[in-house]
């Protein structure tokens, strides 16, 4: 859910644009993160772990943890709490440790 | 761009301590380049939104993003100071070349001097399903609440009861988000009074002595097991209690991010005052590889007002070994020693003070 009063802070939101999260269209404003346009939809679930298929969430938000790895065109293992939504942008979940295509 | 970048001092990092060592070290001549991994620079004061205590020398009265932003504006006015952003350090190797990182391009850099300034990052506690989806570090809940204007959720419990954990449950209430309660293990809270009285004026109860025994969900958090602790830290049979919540907040300490410091063979001691591993390092925060500095938590984890003024004394202390400000540096350096004494002459500082006597004395003479 987004903030849109808030005592301090004012937010200055970039431009509109949609991406697909696992083929199902996502709204997020340019400058934001993959993962904060995500959980701005309510999608707290990020992926599952390799060996035990336990749920994977957020956790350090900053790019230090690997909690969040996700396949963004194409790419696995990518870092969505520190990469920028781009218009079109296909993000989909992953299943194990990810290979290279 | 040359294969091999040369600077006169490389900051690692583009946070509070970063940004000061980079000014510091410019203004007495040297040509500066900051690495920051983030594609902008601040650090972790982008997403402060309180007001920072202390002496109006490190900004006292304004709040942590308004610091950033007058820091960030102060070295983008210097010509010898040149910012790479959206750039991760990768190693520091033998011949003193730097490796980094920028949009997948590999790239080399060979300073004359290097301040480490990387800052920390958040600590973990155990308990059952602490991997669950709704379990944030309380920097990620600042990241998302403040920098991007999203709520992690409903309803939070937040564990500890230090500043960030006081501060981070003020900043969930004022961007309506209902906090159920703040947990704290030790028998008493950790962070400023004056932080705690805002919090239970809102109806926040802040439970000392009590822990969390397990989160419980499907396939994210619904909800938490707590209870009480005795005075050995036990939990008590029967004082448990099932609190509904989509969230937990952890805001139990950090740990200075020490990789590069290990890498590049600094000595390092396990000090707990400090939060963790810390390299040794003599008074002018010069480490025991030669003209290797470190500034800031990664030297121990203190509060961005500390960190600022050991930027400020390493980027001096960097830009004197090269022979810069040979007339004004010494007066420099003892002014930001007092600073520093002075920051840590209450009784949040003693801490770090047990933790620096300690640190020196495990270093015995070779530093």
């Amino acid at each position: 859910m987004r903030i849109n009063e808030h005592p301090i802070l004012d937010f200055q939101r970039g431009e509109e644009i949609t991406f697909f999260f696992d083929g199902q269209e996502i709204k997020g404003y340019a400058g934001e993160t993959i993962a904060a346009a995500l959980h701005a939809a309510g999608v707290r679930v990020l992926g599952h772990s390799p060996e035990k298929h336990r749920p994977r969430g957020l956790f350090c938000a900053i790019g230090n943890c690997s909690s969040c790895l996700m396949i963004v065109d194409g790419e696995p293992n990518v870092r969505i709490c520190v990469e920028k939504v781009k218009q079109g942008m296909q993000v989909e979940t992953q299943q194990g440790k990810g290979c290279l295509r | 761009m040359p294969a091999l970048k040369e600077i006169e001092v490389l900051i690692i990092g583009g946070g509070p301590a970063g940004l000061c060592a980079a000014a510091a070290a410019a203004d007495l001549g040297a040509g500066v380049l900051i690495i920051e991994r983030d594609d902008k620079l601040g650090g972790q004061l982008v997403k402060q939104t309180h007001k920072f205590f202390g002496s109006r020398k490190q900004y006292a009265g304004e709040r942590g993003y308004q610091i950033g932003n007058l820091l960030i504006e102060q070295c983008s006015t210097k010509a010898k100071v040149e910012v790479w952003s959206g750039t991760t350090a990768l190693g520091i190797y033998e011949d003193g070349v730097v490796t980094a990182e920028k949009n997948g391009q590999h790239l080399k850099i060979k300073p004359q001097k290097i301040i480490i300034a990387t800052g920390a990052s958040e600590k973990m506690i155990t308990f059952p399903n602490n991997d669950m989806p709704g379990i944030y570090g309380a920097g990620a809940v600042q990241t998302l609440m403040n920098v991007h204007g999203i709520v992690p959720g409903q309803r939070v419990l937040m564990i500890g009861a230090g500043n960030i954990g006081l501060i981070v449950s003020y900043q969930l209430l004022q961007a309506g988000v209902d906090v159920a309660a703040i947990i704290e293990a030790a028998p008493t809270i950790g962070g400023y009074l004056v932080h705690a009285s805002k919090i239970r004026r809102a109806g926040v109860p802040i439970l000392t002595s009590h822990t969390i025994k397990e989160a419980y969900g499907g396939e994210s958090v619904e909800g938490a097991i707590i209870c009480q602790l005795d005075e050995n830290w036990q939990p008590i049979p029967g004082s448990e209690e099932d609190l509904k919540v989509d969230v937990i907040c952890l805001a139990v300490g950090l740990s200075p991010l020490t990789e590069l410091c290990f890498q590049a063979d600094c000595q390092m001691n396990y000090i707990p005052e400090l939060s963790g591993h810390v390299p040794l390092r003599n008074d002018y925060l010069e480490t025991t590889r030669p003209g290797l500095y470190v500034a800031g938590d990664v030297s121990g984890v203190e509060e961005a007002s500390s960190a600022m003024v050991e930027g400020r004394l390493a980027g001096i202390s960097a830009a004197y070994s090269l022979a810069y400000g040979k007339d004004v540096a010494p007066k420099l350096q003892a002014e930001a020693l007092a600073e520093l004494s002075e920051l840590r002459a209450g009784p949040a500082g003693q801490k770090t003070m047990q933790g620096l006597k300690k640190l020196m004395e495990k270093g015995g003479a070779g530093c």
